[in-house]
């Protein structure tokens, strides 16, 4: 077993050895991840918000988007954005194959989070929208001083997990030829004739990713936390 | 509780002990299971509808049916499993696949896992490139963009070749190699790396077969072979034993001429690949050396 671990060390034959590329790849991973993430956050949290508010129209506009990207398999979805979207629209082919696949992940992801803050929101009492209208808040307000800021604090725990999918989720991406760490144990499992250990060394990576992020989470719940809330008692 | 549990761990230490049998064990179920690509060139290729077909596809058909005469088995069917460059070795090694019949190197690290029957095919790494791209040397890849299939091993030879000529280029990979043909067609990568015969039998079937070429030099020289379990040198000599005759009686030329020189199936096109030097000196003298000896000469 020794011989087959140094093996990993060996030059791939143009001055990267294997370990080298599994950083790489790894930091392929956690970029996917990261930036699918940001979007995800940032549409979900919009998407999530527009579902509960009075307009008939946003919320059609709302309830549409995440039925669209929660019914349709990820796999799906990123060989649309790679094969097909670039074809209805050629503009889409200057865009780099990541950024496309940051779509994908991130708008897949952005369903799931609306949901959860829809969630967070309906699971507030009324009375939290009157108690915002009688002291002269505005709608807009309310949302933003009052219902956003317990919403979020009570979806913290399925954020969490969505955080953790986001980076498993993010090994879609070797189906359309980037490098992460899937690609990887593949390719490189191939190269080497050891496609076990291959598998075993990005196995531990991706347990490494989630359970910082994990732990990460926590370490906001923590900080975040009010007491007499869900999560605020400990 | 305990007894099942027994029972369990001597059967599996009675599995992990026995020698791979597969000429017993095409006796005893009457079946063959053979390893078949999708989309691997004139060797091995889809026809729709879970029909296969290809010059390995053939050869193993005919070898496999000598061996049921031989066994004096009447009943007797061969099951064709579609395999990828991944899955390929451990569905060998499994025993889910007897005989795999696609397009696999015979090299010295796959020898530690599995066996391989004499050489019968030679390829060599090559490039399929836009016509009109003008890439018709590997230093012309400096800067661009390479596909390849995941699994396979062709974009190693790229890499040490690159370092010699101080080439720059970015890898991507496709899943099988009708995707990375696809990734060329898109103009997504300029060149698809890969054996020739794989580059020549998907640029014929591809929908504009006149807008891509074969280009560049020869990045190794790679004796590709039948496959199956290590190990059972009974099944071995049964196929070889095959191989060699058919060598010998000239039928093996004829099923080269058949799928490499004639117009073939779905399309009735032509490949136009006649017979390689290194291909005719196998058969001259039938061989199992792996890639390593081809590239010392």
């Amino acid at each position: 077993m020794q011989s087959t671990w140094q093996t990993f060390m060996q030059d791939r034959g143009d001055g990267i050895t294997y370990v080298d590329w599994v950083l790489s790849a790894w930091g392929w991973t956690l970029s996917i991840a990261a930036c699918a993430w940001v979007l995800a956050l940032l549409i979900g949290s919009l998407v999530g918000t527009l579902r509960t508010v009075p307009s008939k129209p946003l919320q059609w506009l709302s309830n549409t988007w995440v039925e669209l990207f929660r019914n349709v398999p990820l796999l799906i979805q990123v060989f649309l954005w790679y094969q097909v979207l670039p074809v209805v629209f050629p503009s889409l082919q200057k865009l780099d194959t990541f950024v496309l696949v940051v779509f994908a992940l991130g708008f897949f992801t952005s369903a799931r989070i609306a949901e959860q803050v829809r969630a967070g929101i309906q699971s507030l009492p009324r009375g939290q929208f009157m108690a915002g209208s009688a002291i002269g808040l505005t709608r807009a307000q309310t949302y933003r001083y009052v219902i956003l800021p317990m919403a979020f604090r009570i979806v913290l725990p399925p954020l969490t997990s969505e955080a953790m999918n986001i980076i498993k989720n993010s090994s879609v991406a070797f189906a359309v030829g980037i490098g992460e760490m899937v690609l990887y144990a593949q390719q490189a499992g191939a190269e080497l004739s050891a496609e076990v250990p291959a598998y075993l060394i990005v196995t531990v990576f991706y347990v490494i990713s989630a359970f910082a992020v994990n732990r990460l989470m926590a370490f906001v719940e923590s900080r975040v936390r009010v007491p007499g809330y869900v999560g605020g008692s400990k | 509780m305990k007894k099942p549990l027994l029972v369990l761990a001597a059967a599996l230490l009675a599995a992990g002990a026995a020698q791979a049998d597969t000429l017993n064990k095409i006796k005893e179920t009457g079946k063959v299971v053979m390893g078949v690509r999708d989309s691997s060139g004139v060797l091995s290729y889809t026809l729709g509808n879970g029909k296969y077909a290809g010059f390995h596809v053939n050869l193993c058909e005919v070898i496999v049916n000598n061996i049921r005469k031989d066994l004096k088995l009447d009943k007797f069917t061969v099951e064709y499993i579609p395999v990828t460059s991944q899955n390929r070795i451990p569905l060998v090694q499994n025993g889910t696949v007897d005989i795999e019949c696609g397009s696999t190197t015979n090299n010295q690290a796959r020898q530690q896992q599995v066996g391989f029957a004499l050489t019968t095919f030679v390829t060599e790494v090559r490039m399929a490139v836009n016509a009109k791209s003008g890439i018709d040397t590997i230093a012309k890849l400096n800067g661009k963009t390479v596909v390849t299939t995941t699994g396979t091993t062709s974009v190693q030879h790229l890499r040490k070749h690159e370092r010699g000529a101080g080439l720059d280029f970015k890898e991507i990979f496709g899943k099988d190699h009708a995707d990375s043909f696809l990734i060329l067609e898109a103009g997504r990568a300029d060149a698809f790396v890969m054996d020739d015969y794989i580059l020549a039998g998907n640029i014929a079937n591809s929908k504009n077969p006149a807008d891509f070429k074969v280009a560049g030099e020869a990045l190794s020289v790679e004796p590709i072979a039948i496959m199956f379990r290590k190990d059972d040198p009974a099944f071995k000599k049964a196929v070889d034993d095959q191989i060699r005759a058919l060598m010998k009686s000239g039928e093996f030329e004829k099923l080269y001429k058949k799928w490499f020189e004639s117009p073939i199936p779905p399309r009735n096109t032509n490949p136009n690949v006649p017979m390689s030097a290194a291909l005719k000196a196998a058969v001259a003298n039938p061989n199992d050396n792996p890639m390593e000896s081809y590239a010392k000469k």
